[in-house]
């Protein structure tokens, strides 16, 4: 067992544990800080593929950009108590982890299926931005174009929906 | 190198983990957490495979997918606020206004 993978090892063991956290803590904002430490693994991970730039943009976009958005809609509206309304239904849970390991159970069943010759060649610059910026503002601006367009909907639309209806003539509400 | 099916079982722990979430938890704010994390092993399994071919069209659909995961968290968190204001609890079972 080399290096690389006692070091894949140990970040993935990470960020499982991170993930569990998510899910398994009471407190909004503690899940809020799992999934920041999440990120940041994946991250990591995102760079040991040789995909350097997508690990950059994935700190920037989704530890900088939406675990602090996630964080001030927690403190907008408050992360009240309210796991114990449903606390009656104590089978949800355990269904929820029962179809869980059915799932993992097939997804890992078919990936040990599957033949996946090892990686022969070493790794090429595949992720550097300059090589990905070439790929994808030359082959593929159309599709950078789509990006930009739905980023500005969804601009649009997050404050169109967030702000506080102030006449009655306002389309929603 | 570690080989790719690490990484792919790996992504189906954080997925499943995801799932799980979903299924079991009621707050919505931690439901949204969850379908981040489903997004996110979906990337590591799309960059996994880029790396195991060769081929960059992963890592741009991955750019893609992070643009729409960005996009779905800004109008969900907003729709998620709109409607506290209205019923002042993020409890997932109450969001039955639409219930037919």
């Amino acid at each position: 067992m080399d290096f690389a993978t006692i070091f894949f090892i140990l970040v993935g063991a990470l960020s499982v544990g991170a993930a569990v956290g998510v899910v398994m803590s009471r407190v909004a904002v503690h899940s809020a800080l799992f999934l920041l430490t999440h990120f940041a693994t994946l991250a990591v991970l995102y760079i040991t593929l040789d995909a350097q730039f997508l690990g950059a943009a994935q700190i920037i976009i989704y530890a900088g950009g939406i675990v602090i958005l996630i964080l001030f809609v927690i403190m907008l509206i408050g992360s009240q108590e309210i796991e114990t309304r449903a606390a009656y239904r104590t089978w949800v849970p355990y269904a929820g982890l029962a179809l869980g390991l059915v799932l993992l159970s097939s997804m890992t069943y078919a990936i040990m299926q599957t033949p996946i010759k090892p990686v022969a060649v070493p790794a090429n610059e595949g992720g550097v931005p300059i090589v990905l910026g070439m790929f994808l503002y030359t082959q593929n601006i159309l599709l950078v174009e789509l990006a930009s367009v739905l980023l500005l909907v969804a601009l649009l639309g997050a404050l169109l929906l967030a702000r506080k209806p102030k006449d009655e003539k306002s389309p929603i509400s | 190198m570690v080989p790719t099916n690490y990484y792919l079982i790996l992504s189906a722990m954080i997925f499943t983990i995801g799932a799980v979430g979903v299924l079991s938890r009621r707050n919505a704010l931690i439901i949204f957490m969850c379908v981040e994390m489903m997004l996110n092993s979906v990337n590591l399994t799309l960059i996994a495979f880029s790396r195991q071919w060769d081929n960059l069209n992963g890592q741009a659909f991955v750019f893609i997918v992070m643009a729409v995961a960005a996009a779905e968290v800004a109008v969900g968190l907003a729709i998620l606020i709109a409607h506290t204001h209205h019923s002042k609890s993020t409890n997932i079972d109450d969001v039955n206004v639409m219930k037919w």
